[in-house]
């Protein structure tokens, strides 16, 4: 597998501005005559496809919801990063880079990072101009707040619902050139293969989920935006149709998956109610600027009401470890921290599998300190919700919090210009793996996702596409396409015939349980190697034992997620296998082995590189690729919140 | 209340009968019944749909096939009628976000898909709302083309107005307005849609044209009429209000007018 | 609708005052009416923009009717109702009615063609109205139908505003009650007529 990263020479801050004078382009009048897919609407995919079809090309885009607005990016809450200084308290370009690396543990690609930073600040204005509500001074400047420990207020945000607006800016572009004619939409279609000719990427396989008609599409260049893969732990707080389908299918036909292990753990999540849970509900971070979390000292008080339990008998386990940044520490320790005192057998709330897996964040100080009326205005939407889901009022007892699946920082492995190994296959936003690292912060995301959608792709896909010429698209009559749709036939018709015993959720939660427990929050050797060994043996039972019901050829969601948990199986064993094969601990990886009394300790000099998984065909073990990660200007350090 | 208790401690659960529509496209469909014990108090309402459909596969039968994605109140994609009720009982949450302890042990559970001659059923409770997104299409945008974005804080925008704008942005377009109202009309939708760009500064080049192109794609999607029952603001999971219609109502009276005198017929204010 | 509504609801007000008159005693009431016929052209101005927008509202009304019908596709099994008013609810059926009693009036005291036992008033309007409700169920017809005209009002005015892009989420509560007390002031105006003739008050 070659991997060239293909970064531009130069000094880092000039990189980008290098590269781009130098990336070809496809004259005005040409550009219709090129086809372009994308595959997700989400906001890198949006944003690519709205961007693409302004500049002329033809494109089509895919998604699997019923319109394109519904993409997960619209669950965000927090905000959006920009190094834009508004607030005038020292941020620059640089500094966000800085941090952003930093909080990646050293595990991003340098120059990936700096250009991240470098567009953030258009990001902002593309969005404004768009009509994004963000929210706003009394006299009339954008807002700004500190968010995710970060030193400076550098996120904006539209109340609690900053990525909904910003998928709705995007959406609304992407909607006006759907009007014009410009874009295809096509909603309810899943992307089930890509098609390679002559190892470049010329099309998709798609499955129309309404009709279940199986078709071809061909193009001169494929765009995959597809997300992240959280749904492999069975509860995360990504949406039901989150899948790794799509970036999985591509792996298959040769695209190489980059660390797969780093994943990331959000630790204040509404605590699991029991077995039938579909669902974990993420609750701002901001909770915990107020919040104070603690957990008994004793055992024996855990099944006591909170009120019972005397402050000296509590242990605020947060500001005893970390007395400096305490509640507020980052968002991977917090987690663990948690997950260490529940272990111990010290966690609240119901029993579940024999343990109560959930810790106190108290706002009776602040609520002592602030008033009720104040706490109201700061997090009201917030406890509304709570006590929505649990049935309990935050304002009179403890809110209860566990930490959970939240966002993967892996992803299809991608060169400077975001195109994977396979020529031709551009991939952008959480399917990729460029920028966060082994962790991503707060309110990255967003901006990772756009900034890839309005400000990378459609410089670097035009450059790729400039190099293809005219000639360079096939039909779907091609023999390679004849060949994709007959394998997507077969795998559907296949997974209907099973006609076994359990459903495609039970597989889901099975897997689930596998994953989070041996590749959560804290993983070992001996775990891993028997999750992979279990996860052969879920996915040998899956085959010989699942039951779809309905047919192919209307709506059918088993027949839908029975495809998904099938790549999920395939894909979660890579995952334990990156996660065994990086020993050592850093960022959203933990190898217990590998620590400092409680603290990730990296081995920057055996795995500063991303490593990069090479399908090696059904029922194998993937190959392990490397790519070294070479920091110019960085000076590797280690993370310290005590 | 109390029926049972389930494995974790203490936890109450419902006998439930349900009626559950079940359609195919293209053909008429029917309500079918069926019993479900034990659904605990804390499950939400697609999570008591789910063990339903566990129930069915377990008996070899087809699942009901409903529309859901983020299971947080945020993506708009969940869409039954409970009871008569978009959403269910409970005001101001979408369907994802009702919990069980909503309901009464041994209650009967009417679950429908919206129903609204704009929103074809697709099978069982998933419907088609892509009129919604047709109306978008034709002018539920501010046209910015990538790269031509001035500097954002060149736009000065009081915190009132953003304020204002933000609430009718909230709308998640999952459709709720139109199932709830007697007359199938997409008024609140669209009234979200429109106010959101239209009292924004950016959004007034273009205003007189988006207002009539969205009035104009959403009367031929085949919505009803607004008589202003109210409905729609009382089961909207947002709460977005009847306000929004009536500046809808203003802005489309206004540009009307000024189409009318204007020297092209057109409206004065256009886009591209 | 909403216009011809508005005109329509103005109307009425001008009605109801004029008919107060009938308390003014005979002379006023019947020097009302000698002035409107003598100032024929105002007449039949304002009858013809009264024609139009009956005809108006009644066209709109049924489009409207037909068009949110079809738009509902049925509707739930199991309707549910969290706010729609029953003003609003039966705005189709009180006008329905309150047109089958404007054919009944107009057929009454304007063309003065039924329930008058075939007698002539002439110019003495007052003598007609008095005679014309002194027979119960014609009252009571009235009173009923005028009710219904005040349920109609209390939606339709409110209406009105909102359609008019008039209303918001501060003045939808107080339109509404302006509405409603709009609609008791005519209802009760008309209804006071019919009434005082039963009670002997109007001889």
């Amino acid at each position: 597998m070659k991997l060239e990263s293909k970064i531009p020479a130069g000094p880092l801050a000039d990189k980008w501005n290098n590269h781009k004078a130098k990336l070809r382009l496809v004259s005005p009048a040409n550009r219709r005559k090129y086809h372009v897919i994308v595959v997700g609407s989400g906001l890198a995919g949006s944003a690519a496809a709205a961007s693409f079809a302004e500049m002329g090309f033809q494109v089509s885009c895919f998604c699997y919801q019923d319109s394109p607005r519904r993409a997960h990016s619209i669950a965000a809450q927090g905000g959006i990063n920009a190094a834009k200084n508004y607030q005038n308290d020292g941020d620059s370009v640089r500094r966000l880079f800085q941090d952003t690396i930093k909080g990646g543990d050293y595990r991003a690609r340098e120059a990936n990072v700096y250009r991240l930073a470098q567009v953030s600040t258009n990001i902002i204005d593309q969005c404004v101009a768009q009509g994004v509500p963000f929210a706003r001074e009394y006299g009339g400047l954008l807002a700004n707040r500190s968010f995710g420990g970060a030193q400076v207020s550098r996120t904006f945000y539209a109340r609690g619902q900053t990525g909904q607006q910003l998928l709705l800016g995007a959406y609304s572009a992407l909607s006006r050139q759907i009007g014009l004619g410009a874009v295809k939409m096509y909603t309810r279609h899943e992307m089930l293969d890509l098609v390679l000719i002559d190892g470049k990427a010329k099309g998709i396989v798609t499955r129309d989920l309404v009709t279940g008609a199986v078709e071809s599409w061909a193009s001169d260049v494929v765009v995959v935006c597809t997300g992240g893969y959280g749904n492999v732990f069975y509860l995360s707080t990504n949406a039901q149709g989150c899948n790794v389908t799509a970036t999985f299918r591509a792996h298959r036909r040769g695209a190489g998956f980059a660390n797969p292990c780093y994943t990331q753990i959000h630790p204040t999540c509404i605590p699991v109610h029991g077995e039938d849970q579909s669902k974990l509900t993420l609750m701002s971070e901001s909770l915990r600027n107020d919040g104070r979390v603690w957990v008994p000292k004793n055992t024996a008080d855990c099944a006591k009401p909170a009120a019972e339990i005397p402050e000296e008998a509590r242990d605020y386990f947060l500001e005893r470890k970390y007395p400096s940044y305490g509640n507020l520490a980052p968002r991977d320790i917090a987690s663990r921290a948690a997950k260490e005192v529940c272990d111990e057998g010290r966690g609240v709330g119901q029993v579940i599998d024999g343990q109560r897996l959930g810790v106190y964040l108290d706002f009776s100080a602040a609520i002592n300190r602030l008033g009720e009326a104040e706490i109201r205005t700061r997090y009201g939407n917030l406890f509304d919700m709570y006590e929505n889901i649990t049935g309990e009022n935050a304002y009179k007892q403890p809110m209860r919090i566990f930490p959970a699946v939240h966002y993967t920082m892996g992803g299809l492995w991608v060169d400077y210009n975001l195109q994977s190994n396979i020529p031709g296959l551009f991939v952008g936003g959480e399917a990729n793996f460029s920028d966060h690292g082994a962790n991503r912060l707060g309110a990255s995301a967003l901006m990772q996702g756009l900034a890839d959608g309005y400000f990378v792709l459609p410089y670097t896909v035009s450059d790729y596409l400039a190099g293809v010429g005219l000639s360079g698209r096939p039909t779907t009559e091609a023999p390679e396409f004849k060949a994709a749709v007959k394998e997507v036939n077969e795998r559907v018709s296949k997974l209907l015939a099973v006609n076994g015993t359990k459903s495609p959720r039970y597989y889901h939660k099975a897997l689930g349980k596998i994953t989070w427990e041996k590749c959560g929050m804290a993983r070992d050797k001996a775990g891993l190697e028997g999750a992979i060994r279990d996860l052969q043996a879920l996915r040998k039972d899956f085959w010989e034992n699942v039951k779809v019901v309905g047919t192919g050829d209307q709506l059918a969601p088993e027949l839908e997620r029975a495809g998904r948990v099938a790549d999920f199986l395939d894909f979660g064993i890579m995952m334990c296998l990156d996660a065994l094969t990086r020993e050592e601990s850093c960022g959203g990886h933990f190898r217990t082995e590998f620590q400092d009394a409680g603290e990730a300790k990296r081995d920057d000099a055996q795995y500063a590189h991303a490593a990069v998984w090479e399908w090696q065909g059904e029922g194998q073990l993937p190959a392990r690729h490397v790519e070294p990660l070479v920091y110019e200007e960085t000076q590797l350090s280690t993370r310290s919140y005590k | 209340m109390v029926h049972g208790k389930s494995a974790h401690d203490g936890e109450t659960t419902l006998a439930l009968k349900l009626r559950v529509w079940r359609q195919s496209r293209g053909v008429p469909g029917h309500f079918e019944e069926h019993a479900l014990a034990a659904v605990p108090t804390s499950a939400s309402f697609l999570e008591m749909m789910d063990m339903l459909n566990e129930q069915l596969i377990r008996a070899g039968q087809d699942t009901f096939a409903f529309d859901h994605d983020c299971r947080e109140g945020i993506c708009g994609m969940c869409s039954m009628t409970i009871n008569g009720m978009p959403h269910g009982p409970l005001p101001g949450v979408t369907t994802c976000q009702l919990h069980m302890r909503n309901f009464r042990d041994g209650e009967t559970i009417t679950v429908e898909p919206w129903r609204a001659r704009a929103f074809p059923v697709i099978k069982d409770l998933a419907v088609n709302r892509s009129a919604f997104d047709k109306v978008i299409q034709a002018g539920g945008f501010i046209t910015a083309r990538v790269g031509s974005a001035p500097e954002a804080n060149n736009t000065l925008i009081g915190k009132v107005v953003a304020d204002e704008a933000m609430d009718a942005a909230e709308c998640i377009g999952c459709g709720a307005c139109v199932a709830s109202c007697k007359n199938g009309s997409a008024m609140l939708f669209v009234g979200a849609k429109i106010n959101h760009l239209n009292i924004l500064p950016q959004g007034q080049p273009e205003r007189d044209r988006r207002t009539l192109a969205m009035v104009k794609t959403m009367d031929e999607a085949g919505f009803g009429n607004c008589t202003n029952y109210g409905e729609c603001q009382a089961h909207c999971p947002k709460s977005i209000t009847l306000d929004v219609i009536a500046k809808l109502n203003r802005d489309y009276l206004r540009a009307r007018v000024k189409e009318f005198f204007s020297s092209t017929g057109k409206p004065s204010k256009g886009g591209d | 609708m909403a216009l011809s509504g508005l005109i329509l609801a103005g109307f009425v007000l001008g009605h109801m005052s004029g008919n107060l008159l009938m308390f003014q005693g005979e002379g006023a009431i019947n020097a009302y009416a000698q002035w409107l016929h003598e100032h024929a052209g105002l007449l039949w101005f304002s009858r013809s923009i009264l024609i139009i927008s009956v005809l108006a509202h009644i066209w709109t009304g049924i489009l409207l009717s037909l068009e949110n019908r079809a738009a509902r596709a049925g509707g739930p099994a199991t309707e549910a109702t969290r706010q729609a008013t029953i003003g609003s609810r039966t705005m189709p059926y009180s006008g329905m009615v309150i047109l089958a009693f404007i054919v009944f009036h107009l057929l009454h005291f304007t063309f003065r063609a039924v329930a008058l036992n075939g007698v002539d008033y002439g110019d003495n309007v007052y003598a007609m109205v008095v005679a014309g409700f002194s027979s119960k169920a014609v009252a009571l017809f009235y009173m009923i139908s005028l009710l219904l005209l005040c349920l109609h009002l209390s939606h339709g005015v409110s209406s009105v505003f909102q359609t008019l892009g008039l209303r918001n989420e501060r003045w939808r509560g107080r339109l509404d009650v302006v509405a409603l007390v709009y609609g008791w002031v005519i209802a009760l105006g008309f209804i006071s007529i019919p009434l005082a003739v039963l009670t002997g008050c109007l001889k």
